[in-house]
């Protein structure tokens, strides 16, 4: 029988929740590294028993962490003794060492982006905010940082280098942090192509790559944003999450700042599909594991007010790829419910009927194990959750 | 034995229990405590110090026989209570809410 394990992020540490395939009992775990900022984990498609982790701290800076049994053990990746060393002695310890590229060979050496004031500002490197494994090899990962890059691993995260070209494209002067910081927090790769990735950032929109990350190109085309001076300008978008039916790897599904949207030519376009949404203003988006035009939001009221609409935590599901949307409401708060749900917070398992979970800043993580029709917190009471991440086991 | 007082977070990191002890020969100083710290647990490289720039990160500090010695330039010799293990050299995650 199948298994579920939840790797829950949170502003106080990791959590792990595991049940068989009834999805009724669950096991908790944690917290794992405690104190500590959880901003996303995440296990490898091909083995996921590795886990990778990003263990972050206003205080000490960024951490890599790293499972290899499912989450029951942990550790910096090359902290082995016999890989502590260097040839000349020294100690290595690189899995933090986030450098960005400034060389003329991989990338354009730019080292400046918009700043709030709209000077131009140094980039400087804060925090890991989404973790991607490689759909083939448990040793290749990716890294979406802040300020907005792309790193990755190619050694189970024991050392990391920059996709500078990203960073480096004719853009980058032009992006922008927004409120919650100038960070790449969407990273997908497209199943049938292993050359084409897509990546979003706050505030400077999506782009995609369709050579494995040497070059790339915004796709922003279709985006309106008022809060920014042109509102058709090519970057400058606040996109907040970005979601793909790995079927379907050119139809894409965007939650903005403002606006729910969707592509069908891999970001060459978009079309607003906000619909009948009571507002379209949210983080995260998914899509249901086994229907490719299902999708889920959760509508929050405005972006000065992180809380749904009239205090009623409500998930809305589109069977029709957007536009037409019905509001999910069995099991969840429907009064006094001033809750935020954060654009890495949702996640779908590949069961039968599919699993959606998601969790929030007043540290439920809500489950339903039939498609959104009813919902259970399988855990409650933990830190402002940052991250959800469902894994289907054998 | 020249003792060292990490804060909670990273004794968790670097999984030891109290004081961590170091032997080190020559002038004992800020920047020469501090490699010998990250060249005994490379898991703390990076959390104390910038990797490249080797400066301070700006919410940690140093503070030992009663003063703070956060400012103090990384190459000057520190107390001879520290180097004779009389006092802990404290490393301090700066106070702050959340």
């Amino acid at each position: 029988m199948n298994k579920v394990r939840v790797l829950v992020g949170t502003r106080k540490g990791a959590f792990i929740l595991t049940s068989d395939g009834a999805r009724k009992r669950w096991k908790v775990s944690g917290p794992h590294f405690a104190g500590w900022e959880i901003y996303h984990m995440k296990g490898s498609p091909v083995n996921p028993d590795r886990i990778y982790a990003s263990q972050t701290s206003a205080w000490f800076g960024q951490i890599i962490q790293r499972s290899d049994d499912g989450g029951k053990t942990w550790s910096t990746p090359g902290s082995s003794p016999e890989e502590l060393q260097s040839s000349d002695g020294m100690p290595k310890g690189e899995s933090n060492k986030f450098i960005y590229d400034t060389s003329a060979e991989t990338g354009k050496p730019i080292t400046t982006h918009q700043w709030y004031d709209g000077t131009q500002h140094p980039w400087e490197f804060k925090r890991v905010w989404h973790l991607e494994p490689s759909l083939h090899d448990p040793d290749h990962v990716y890294a979406g940082v802040e300020d907005a890059a792309i790193f990755e691993s190619k050694d189970g995260g024991k050392s990391w280098q920059e996709l500078a070209g990203l960073r480096g494209s004719d853009t980058g002067p032009k992006w922008q942090p927004g409120a919650g910081g100038m960070c790449l927090h969407t990273i997908l790769l497209d199943p049938k192509d292993p050359q084409r990735i897509y990546i979003a950032i706050s505030a400077a929109g999506a782009f995609r790559t369709e050579d494995g990350g040497k070059t790339w190109k915004p796709i922003n085309r279709g985006l309106h944003s008022q809060y920014i001076p042109d509102p058709n300008a090519e970057v400058g978008h606040c996109v907040h999450r970005i979601a793909m039916h790995p079927s379907r790897p050119s139809t894409l599904f965007m939650q903005k700042h403002w606006d729910v949207m969707r592509s069908d030519d891999a970001g060459g376009s978009w079309n607003e599909v906000s619909g009948n949404l009571p507002s379209d203003f949210g983080f995260p988006i998914d899509v249901h594991a086994h229907e490719p035009e299902t999708i889920y939001v959760v509508p929050i009221k405005s972006d000065s007010e992180h809380y749904p609409p009239s205090g009623r935590l409500r998930v809305y599901r589109s069977r029709t790829g957007g536009n037409d949307w019905e509001p999910l409401t069995k099991g969840l708060p429907q009064r006094n419910c001033y809750v935020n749900v954060l654009r890495d917070a949702m996640s779908v398992d590949s069961l039968e009927p599919c699993g959606i979970y998601f969790g929030t800043t007043g540290g439920q993580v809500y489950a339903s194990v039939n498609a959104g029709d009813q919902w259970k917190p399988i855990v409650r009471d933990l830190p402002a959750v940052l991250s959800v991440e469902a894994q289907t086991l054998p | 034995m020249i003792r060292v007082i990490l804060p909670p977070n990273l004794r968790t990191l670097a999984q030891v229990d109290g004081e961590v002890g170091l032997e080190l020969k020559g002038t004992l100083t800020q920047r020469s405590l501090l490699d010998a710290v990250e060249a005994k647990y490379p898991m703390l490289r990076g959390t104390l110090r910038d990797h490249v720039t080797q400066i301070r990160r700006p919410m940690v500090r140093f503070f030992a026989c009663g003063e703070d010695l956060s400012h103090e330039p990384p190459d000057v010799p520190l107390p001879d209570a520290i180097a004779t293990g009389a006092e802990p050299f404290m490393i301090i995650g700066a106070i702050a809410g959340g």
